[in-house]
Protein backbone atom coordinates (compact mmCIF):
# COMPACT_ATOMS: atom_id res chain seq x y z
CA UNK A 1 0.00 0.00 0.00
CA UNK A 2 1.31 3.65 -0.66
CA UNK A 3 0.22 6.56 0.67
CA UNK A 4 -2.39 7.92 -2.18
CA UNK A 5 -4.04 4.31 -1.88
CA UNK A 6 -4.05 5.05 2.24
CA UNK A 7 -5.57 8.22 1.19
CA UNK A 8 -8.79 7.39 -0.30
CA UNK A 9 -9.32 4.54 2.24
CA UNK A 10 -12.03 5.47 4.90
CA UNK A 11 -10.29 5.23 8.54
CA UNK A 12 -11.12 2.82 11.17
CA UNK A 13 -9.95 4.96 14.24
CA UNK A 14 -10.89 8.46 14.30
CA UNK A 15 -10.14 11.79 14.75
CA UNK A 16 -10.86 12.93 18.66
CA UNK A 17 -8.83 10.72 20.69
CA UNK A 18 -6.53 12.46 23.21
CA UNK A 19 -3.16 11.15 22.65
CA UNK A 20 0.08 13.40 22.95
CA UNK A 21 0.53 15.50 19.74
CA UNK A 22 2.78 13.58 17.28
CA UNK A 23 2.08 10.49 19.03
CA UNK A 24 3.76 7.68 16.16
CA UNK A 25 0.74 5.10 18.12
CA UNK A 26 -2.54 6.32 16.28
CA UNK A 27 0.04 6.13 13.02
CA UNK A 28 0.85 2.30 13.81
CA UNK A 29 -3.08 1.67 14.49
CA UNK A 30 -4.36 3.40 11.68
CA UNK A 31 -2.01 1.91 9.32
CA UNK A 32 -3.24 -1.49 10.48
CA UNK A 33 -6.22 -1.03 10.17
CA UNK A 34 -5.95 0.11 6.80
CA UNK A 35 -3.47 -2.08 5.50
CA UNK A 36 -6.37 -4.74 6.67
CA UNK A 37 -9.65 -2.75 5.13
CA UNK A 38 -10.76 -5.47 2.77
CA UNK A 39 -11.63 -7.83 5.54
CA UNK A 40 -14.20 -7.15 8.53
CA UNK A 41 -12.18 -6.73 11.40
CA UNK A 42 -12.42 -7.69 15.16
CA UNK A 43 -9.61 -5.32 17.57
CA UNK A 44 -9.24 -5.86 21.27
CA UNK A 45 -6.40 -3.84 22.83
CA UNK A 46 -4.64 -4.30 26.32
CA UNK A 47 -4.31 -1.64 28.48
CA UNK A 48 -1.94 0.85 27.97
CA UNK A 49 -1.82 4.07 25.81
CA UNK A 50 -4.03 3.02 22.60
CA UNK A 51 -7.12 2.22 25.21
CA UNK A 52 -7.14 5.16 27.12
CA UNK A 53 -6.67 7.56 24.81
CA UNK A 54 -9.40 6.26 22.30
CA UNK A 55 -11.54 5.62 24.58
CA UNK A 56 -12.15 8.39 26.79
CA UNK A 57 -16.16 7.46 28.29
CA UNK A 58 -18.61 8.21 26.38
CA UNK A 59 -16.76 8.47 23.66
CA UNK A 60 -14.79 6.01 21.47
CA UNK A 61 -12.58 6.90 18.13
CA UNK A 62 -13.20 3.21 16.87
CA UNK A 63 -14.92 2.50 13.57
CA UNK A 64 -14.42 -1.13 13.87
CA UNK A 65 -15.48 -3.53 17.00
CA UNK A 66 -13.26 -3.23 19.55
CA UNK A 67 -12.88 -5.11 23.12
CA UNK A 68 -10.74 -4.27 25.96
CA UNK A 69 -10.16 -6.58 28.64
CA UNK A 70 -7.56 -6.26 31.28
CA UNK A 71 -4.11 -5.80 30.56
CA UNK A 72 -2.66 -9.01 29.90
CA UNK A 73 -5.68 -9.78 27.93
CA UNK A 74 -5.05 -8.28 24.80
CA UNK A 75 -4.21 -11.88 22.93
CA UNK A 76 -6.37 -13.99 25.24
CA UNK A 77 -10.03 -12.31 24.60
CA UNK A 78 -8.93 -12.20 21.02
CA UNK A 79 -8.39 -16.00 20.81
CA UNK A 80 -11.47 -16.38 22.24
CA UNK A 81 -13.28 -14.29 20.08
CA UNK A 82 -11.72 -16.11 17.19
CA UNK A 83 -12.96 -19.40 18.59
CA UNK A 84 -16.12 -18.22 19.26
CA UNK A 85 -16.72 -17.19 15.52
CA UNK A 86 -15.09 -20.35 14.00
CA UNK A 87 -17.41 -22.18 16.23
CA UNK A 88 -20.47 -19.96 15.11
CA UNK A 89 -19.55 -20.20 11.15
CA UNK A 90 -19.12 -24.03 11.58
CA UNK A 91 -23.16 -23.72 12.77
CA UNK A 92 -23.86 -21.42 9.74
CA UNK A 93 -24.71 -18.45 11.97
CA UNK A 94 -21.86 -16.22 10.67
CA UNK A 95 -21.68 -15.84 7.11
CA UNK A 96 -19.05 -12.86 7.01
CA UNK A 97 -15.22 -13.84 6.82
CA UNK A 98 -13.50 -11.91 9.40
CA UNK A 99 -10.15 -11.09 10.35
CA UNK A 100 -8.69 -10.44 14.29
CA UNK A 101 -5.81 -7.96 15.39
CA UNK A 102 -4.87 -7.83 18.91
CA UNK A 103 -2.95 -4.64 19.74
CA UNK A 104 -0.71 -4.53 22.85
CA UNK A 105 2.01 -1.86 24.31
CA UNK A 106 5.76 -2.94 25.39
CA UNK A 107 4.43 -3.34 29.28
CA UNK A 108 0.90 -5.57 28.12
CA UNK A 109 3.14 -6.84 25.41
CA UNK A 110 6.84 -7.79 26.83
CA UNK A 111 6.12 -8.03 30.57
CA UNK A 112 2.47 -8.25 31.75
CA UNK A 113 0.72 -10.33 28.89
CA UNK A 114 3.95 -12.48 28.21
CA UNK A 115 1.94 -15.50 28.96
CA UNK A 116 -1.21 -14.80 27.37
CA UNK A 117 0.36 -13.77 24.06
CA UNK A 118 2.61 -17.13 24.40
CA UNK A 119 -0.52 -19.23 24.94
CA UNK A 120 -2.64 -17.59 22.06
CA UNK A 121 0.81 -18.24 19.59
CA UNK A 122 1.14 -21.80 21.11
CA UNK A 123 -2.78 -22.69 19.68
CA UNK A 124 -2.66 -21.03 16.86
CA UNK A 125 -5.02 -18.84 16.81
CA UNK A 126 -5.43 -17.30 13.27
CA UNK A 127 -4.73 -13.34 14.44
CA UNK A 128 -2.10 -10.97 14.34
CA UNK A 129 -0.43 -9.30 17.22
CA UNK A 130 0.99 -5.69 16.98
CA UNK A 131 3.24 -4.45 19.89
CA UNK A 132 3.19 -0.99 19.52
CA UNK A 133 6.98 -0.46 21.45
CA UNK A 134 7.21 2.63 23.29
CA UNK A 135 9.79 1.37 25.35
CA UNK A 136 8.56 1.70 29.05
CA UNK A 137 5.15 2.08 30.97
CA UNK A 138 4.66 5.66 29.53
CA UNK A 139 0.77 6.18 30.35
CA UNK A 140 1.53 5.96 34.32
CA UNK A 141 4.44 8.76 33.83
CA UNK A 142 7.38 6.19 31.91
CA UNK A 143 8.63 3.71 34.61
CA UNK A 144 10.83 0.86 32.94
CA UNK A 145 9.94 -2.12 31.58
CA UNK A 146 11.73 -4.98 30.06
CA UNK A 147 11.46 -3.27 26.11
CA UNK A 148 13.52 0.04 28.02
CA UNK A 149 17.04 -0.08 26.27
CA UNK A 150 20.44 0.00 28.25
CA UNK A 151 21.31 2.99 29.71
CA UNK A 152 17.97 5.17 29.22
CA UNK A 153 16.67 7.16 32.35
CA UNK A 154 13.21 6.51 33.34
CA UNK A 155 11.50 6.99 36.41
CA UNK A 156 12.08 3.69 38.10
CA UNK A 157 15.49 3.61 36.78
CA UNK A 158 16.79 7.33 37.04
CA UNK A 159 20.31 8.38 36.25
CA UNK A 160 22.09 9.19 38.65
CA UNK A 161 25.65 9.07 40.23
CA UNK A 162 25.24 5.94 41.06
CA UNK A 163 23.34 3.90 38.37
CA UNK A 164 23.38 5.49 34.90
CA UNK A 165 19.76 4.28 33.40
CA UNK A 166 18.53 0.96 33.23
CA UNK A 167 21.21 -1.69 33.96
CA UNK A 168 19.76 -4.35 32.11
CA UNK A 169 19.58 -5.13 28.27
CA UNK A 170 16.12 -4.86 26.75
CA UNK A 171 14.09 -8.16 25.92
CA UNK A 172 14.47 -9.45 22.59
CA UNK A 173 10.39 -10.07 21.65
CA UNK A 174 11.09 -11.48 18.69
CA UNK A 175 13.34 -14.30 19.34
CA UNK A 176 10.53 -15.18 21.71
CA UNK A 177 7.68 -15.32 19.44
CA UNK A 178 9.88 -17.12 16.75
CA UNK A 179 10.46 -19.65 19.68
CA UNK A 180 6.66 -20.85 19.32
CA UNK A 181 7.32 -21.63 15.37
CA UNK A 182 4.66 -19.58 14.15
CA UNK A 183 4.70 -18.61 10.13
CA UNK A 184 5.03 -14.96 10.38
CA UNK A 185 7.15 -12.59 12.64
CA UNK A 186 8.50 -9.21 11.82
CA UNK A 187 10.06 -5.81 13.50
CA UNK A 188 8.77 -2.43 11.53
CA UNK A 189 9.07 1.12 12.50
CA UNK A 190 6.97 4.33 11.62
CA UNK A 191 10.50 5.65 10.01
CA UNK A 192 9.76 3.21 7.04
CA UNK A 193 6.17 3.07 6.37
CA UNK A 194 5.24 1.66 3.54
CA UNK A 195 7.64 -1.26 4.89
CA UNK A 196 5.37 -1.21 7.77
CA UNK A 197 2.13 -1.34 5.97
CA UNK A 198 3.54 -4.06 4.13
CA UNK A 199 4.37 -6.03 6.70
CA UNK A 200 0.98 -5.47 8.26
CA UNK A 201 -0.36 -6.83 5.40
CA UNK A 202 1.29 -10.19 5.51
CA UNK A 203 0.42 -10.73 9.08
CA UNK A 204 -3.31 -10.28 8.44
CA UNK A 205 -3.21 -12.43 5.16
CA UNK A 206 -0.94 -15.54 7.47
CA UNK A 207 -3.26 -18.26 7.85
CA UNK A 208 -1.89 -18.93 11.29
CA UNK A 209 -0.66 -16.47 14.30
CA UNK A 210 1.63 -13.23 13.29
CA UNK A 211 3.48 -10.80 15.58
CA UNK A 212 4.53 -7.39 14.28
CA UNK A 213 6.53 -5.46 16.63
CA UNK A 214 6.85 -1.85 16.04
CA UNK A 215 9.01 1.03 17.55
CA UNK A 216 6.70 3.97 18.03
CA UNK A 217 8.49 6.79 19.98
CA UNK A 218 6.95 8.62 22.88
CA UNK A 219 7.48 11.97 22.72
CA UNK A 220 6.93 12.78 26.55
CA UNK A 221 9.09 10.35 28.11
CA UNK A 222 11.78 9.93 25.23
CA UNK A 223 12.14 13.91 25.39
CA UNK A 224 12.06 14.53 21.60
CA UNK A 225 9.93 17.69 19.79
CA UNK A 226 6.89 16.45 18.72
CA UNK A 227 7.47 16.83 14.85
CA UNK A 228 10.64 14.06 15.60
CA UNK A 229 9.18 10.95 15.82
CA UNK A 230 10.16 9.82 12.33
CA UNK A 231 13.39 11.22 11.90
CA UNK A 232 14.28 9.11 15.31
CA UNK A 233 12.81 6.02 14.03
CA UNK A 234 14.46 6.57 11.09
CA UNK A 235 18.21 6.84 12.89
CA UNK A 236 17.37 3.31 15.03
CA UNK A 237 16.77 1.57 11.10
CA UNK A 238 19.90 3.46 10.02
CA UNK A 239 21.90 3.09 13.54
CA UNK A 240 20.72 -0.95 13.54
CA UNK A 241 19.31 -0.36 16.86
CA UNK A 242 16.36 -1.72 15.36
CA UNK A 243 17.17 -3.87 12.16
CA UNK A 244 14.03 -4.54 9.94
CA UNK A 245 13.15 -8.03 9.22
CA UNK A 246 10.93 -10.47 9.58
CA UNK A 247 10.81 -14.28 10.17
CA UNK A 248 8.59 -16.36 8.00
CA UNK A 249 7.99 -19.81 8.61
CA UNK A 250 11.03 -20.04 10.69
CA UNK A 251 13.33 -18.28 8.56
CA UNK A 252 15.10 -14.35 8.75
CA UNK A 253 15.16 -12.87 5.86
CA UNK A 254 16.56 -9.19 6.04
CA UNK A 255 14.47 -5.92 4.73
CA UNK A 256 16.81 -3.07 4.76
CA UNK A 257 20.66 -3.15 4.99
CA UNK A 258 22.11 0.27 5.73
CA UNK A 259 24.95 -0.94 4.86
CA UNK A 260 28.22 1.38 4.34
CA UNK A 261 25.48 4.10 6.06
CA UNK A 262 24.97 2.54 8.95
CA UNK A 263 25.24 5.28 11.58
CA UNK A 264 26.82 5.23 14.93
CA UNK A 265 24.43 4.35 18.15
CA UNK A 266 25.03 8.05 19.24
CA UNK A 267 22.93 9.53 16.50
CA UNK A 268 20.04 7.85 17.40
CA UNK A 269 20.77 9.02 21.09
CA UNK A 270 21.97 12.56 20.74
CA UNK A 271 18.09 13.41 20.10
CA UNK A 272 16.42 11.93 22.94
CA UNK A 273 16.76 13.26 26.59
CA UNK A 274 16.29 10.14 28.14
CA UNK A 275 20.19 9.58 27.43
CA UNK A 276 21.22 12.93 28.15
CA UNK A 277 23.69 11.29 31.32
CA UNK A 278 25.17 9.51 28.56
CA UNK A 279 26.65 12.58 27.13
CA UNK A 280 29.06 13.23 29.92
CA UNK A 281 32.69 12.22 29.54
CA UNK A 282 32.46 9.83 32.78
CA UNK A 283 29.39 7.79 31.09
CA UNK A 284 31.55 7.02 27.10
CA UNK A 285 32.20 3.26 28.26
CA UNK A 286 28.66 2.73 28.51
CA UNK A 287 27.95 4.28 24.73
CA UNK A 288 30.97 2.26 23.73
CA UNK A 289 29.28 -1.04 25.10
CA UNK A 290 25.86 -0.34 23.58
CA UNK A 291 27.80 -0.06 20.52
CA UNK A 292 29.70 -3.01 21.07
CA UNK A 293 26.55 -5.00 21.71
CA UNK A 294 24.42 -3.50 19.08
CA UNK A 295 26.91 -4.64 16.45
CA UNK A 296 27.30 -8.08 17.63
CA UNK A 297 23.27 -8.06 17.21
CA UNK A 298 23.47 -7.04 14.09
CA UNK A 299 26.38 -9.35 12.56
CA UNK A 300 24.80 -11.86 14.58
CA UNK A 301 21.43 -11.33 12.55
CA UNK A 302 23.05 -10.52 9.41
CA UNK A 303 24.62 -13.66 9.52
CA UNK A 304 21.62 -15.73 9.98
CA UNK A 305 19.72 -13.79 7.53
CA UNK A 306 22.44 -15.38 5.10
CA UNK A 307 22.43 -18.41 6.23
CA UNK A 308 18.75 -18.46 5.21
CA UNK A 309 19.01 -16.88 1.98
CA UNK A 310 21.37 -19.69 0.84
CA UNK A 311 18.39 -22.36 1.94
CA UNK A 312 15.06 -20.39 0.83
CA UNK A 313 16.96 -20.11 -2.80
CA UNK A 314 18.20 -24.27 -2.89
CA UNK A 315 14.18 -24.66 -1.42
CA UNK A 316 12.50 -22.89 -4.46
CA UNK A 317 15.25 -24.77 -6.70
CA UNK A 318 14.60 -27.68 -5.67
CA UNK A 319 10.60 -26.51 -5.76
CA UNK A 320 10.81 -25.63 -9.39
CA UNK A 321 13.21 -28.71 -10.55
CA UNK A 322 10.08 -31.14 -8.80
CA UNK A 323 7.49 -29.05 -10.57
CA UNK A 324 9.37 -30.12 -13.99
CA UNK B 1 -18.26 17.50 25.89
CA UNK B 2 -19.16 18.83 29.67
CA UNK B 3 -20.38 16.44 32.06
CA UNK B 4 -23.78 19.19 32.15
CA UNK B 5 -24.47 17.51 27.97
CA UNK B 6 -24.80 14.26 29.26
CA UNK B 7 -28.52 13.62 30.31
CA UNK B 8 -28.66 9.96 30.93
CA UNK B 9 -29.52 8.44 33.76
CA UNK B 10 -28.43 5.25 35.14
CA UNK B 11 -30.53 3.24 33.85
CA UNK B 12 -29.86 4.65 30.03
CA UNK B 13 -26.53 4.00 30.55
CA UNK B 14 -25.41 0.31 28.76
CA UNK B 15 -24.81 -2.41 31.07
CA UNK B 16 -21.11 -2.70 31.83
CA UNK B 17 -20.80 0.84 30.34
CA UNK B 18 -20.17 -0.27 26.40
CA UNK B 19 -19.86 2.25 24.67
CA UNK B 20 -22.45 1.86 21.61
CA UNK B 21 -21.58 4.05 19.35
CA UNK B 22 -18.46 4.07 16.90
CA UNK B 23 -16.88 7.43 15.86
CA UNK B 24 -18.44 9.58 18.99
CA UNK B 25 -14.56 10.51 19.82
CA UNK B 26 -15.33 13.25 16.96
CA UNK B 27 -17.08 14.85 19.18
CA UNK B 28 -13.87 15.94 20.89
CA UNK B 29 -12.39 19.05 19.10
CA UNK B 30 -8.90 18.77 20.04
CA UNK B 31 -7.52 21.79 17.99
CA UNK B 32 -7.17 24.16 20.97
CA UNK B 33 -4.20 22.11 22.21
CA UNK B 34 -2.68 23.65 19.12
CA UNK B 35 0.75 25.87 19.66
CA UNK B 36 1.82 25.94 16.45
CA UNK B 37 -0.16 25.31 13.24
CA UNK B 38 0.95 23.87 10.00
CA UNK B 39 0.23 26.24 7.28
CA UNK B 40 -0.56 24.03 3.61
CA UNK B 41 0.85 26.06 0.46
CA UNK B 42 -1.35 24.66 -2.26
CA UNK B 43 1.05 25.81 -5.05
CA UNK B 44 4.40 23.68 -3.31
CA UNK B 45 2.41 20.55 -3.33
CA UNK B 46 3.32 17.62 -5.54
CA UNK B 47 0.10 15.79 -4.00
CA UNK B 48 2.29 12.60 -2.83
CA UNK B 49 0.17 12.06 0.57
CA UNK B 50 3.07 10.88 2.21
CA UNK B 51 1.58 13.58 5.24
CA UNK B 52 -1.66 11.93 4.97
CA UNK B 53 -0.91 8.27 6.68
CA UNK B 54 1.71 10.29 9.15
CA UNK B 55 -0.53 12.43 10.74
CA UNK B 56 -1.66 11.17 14.02
CA UNK B 57 -4.83 12.99 14.24
CA UNK B 58 -6.35 12.33 10.34
CA UNK B 59 -6.59 15.75 9.98
CA UNK B 60 -5.89 15.74 6.43
CA UNK B 61 -8.68 16.53 3.69
CA UNK B 62 -8.39 14.65 0.73
CA UNK B 63 -10.83 15.29 -2.36
CA UNK B 64 -10.28 13.42 -5.41
CA UNK B 65 -6.78 12.16 -5.26
CA UNK B 66 -5.58 15.62 -4.27
CA UNK B 67 -4.96 17.08 -1.13
CA UNK B 68 -6.87 20.25 -0.37
CA UNK B 69 -6.01 21.39 3.26
CA UNK B 70 -5.86 20.50 7.21
CA UNK B 71 -8.73 20.05 9.42
CA UNK B 72 -7.81 22.80 12.25
CA UNK B 73 -10.52 21.04 14.65
CA UNK B 74 -8.66 18.26 15.27
CA UNK B 75 -5.24 19.38 13.89
CA UNK B 76 -2.39 19.62 17.63
CA UNK B 77 0.23 20.88 15.53
CA UNK B 78 2.78 18.18 16.51
CA UNK B 79 4.53 19.24 13.16
CA UNK B 80 5.26 15.50 12.29
CA UNK B 81 3.62 16.30 8.46
CA UNK B 82 5.86 19.32 7.89
CA UNK B 83 8.78 16.84 9.12
CA UNK B 84 8.09 14.44 6.85
CA UNK B 85 6.83 16.46 3.74
CA UNK B 86 9.68 16.48 0.98
CA UNK B 87 8.88 19.65 -0.90
CA UNK B 88 8.38 21.67 1.90
CA UNK B 89 4.87 22.58 1.22
CA UNK B 90 3.75 22.37 4.64
CA UNK B 91 5.37 25.01 7.15
CA UNK B 92 4.89 25.51 10.88
CA UNK B 93 3.87 29.09 12.13
CA UNK B 94 2.96 30.55 15.95
CA UNK B 95 -0.61 29.83 16.17
CA UNK B 96 -1.61 33.34 17.54
CA UNK B 97 0.62 35.11 15.00
CA UNK B 98 -2.45 36.20 13.14
CA UNK B 99 -4.26 37.50 16.32
CA UNK B 100 -1.11 39.77 17.14
CA UNK B 101 -0.92 40.95 13.98
CA UNK B 102 -4.92 42.32 13.76
CA UNK B 103 -4.39 43.46 17.57
CA UNK B 104 -1.86 45.85 16.34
Amino acid sequence: MNPKEYSEKERALYSGHSSCAGCAMPVVTRSALASASEYNIVASAATGCLEVTTTIYPTSSWGVPWIHNTFENAAATISGVESAYKALSRKGKINKKYKFIAFGGDGGTYDIGLQSLSGALERGHNFLYICYDNEGYMNTGGQRSSASPFGASTTTSPAGTVHKGKEQWRKDLMKIAVAHNIPYVAQATIGNWPDMTMKFKKGIETNGPAVVVVLSPCILLWHIKPDEANTVSRLAIDSCFWPLYEVINGRYVLNYDPGKRKKPIEEFMKPQGRYKHLFKPENRHIIDFIQKRIDEEWEELKRRAEFDKAYIKSNSESEKQGRN
Amino acid sequence: MTIKNVKKRWKDIPIGGVIVEPKTSLRNKTGNWRVQKPVFHPERCIHCMLCVPYCPEDAFIVEDGKLKGINYDYCKGCGLCASVCPVKAITMEDENVEQENDEK
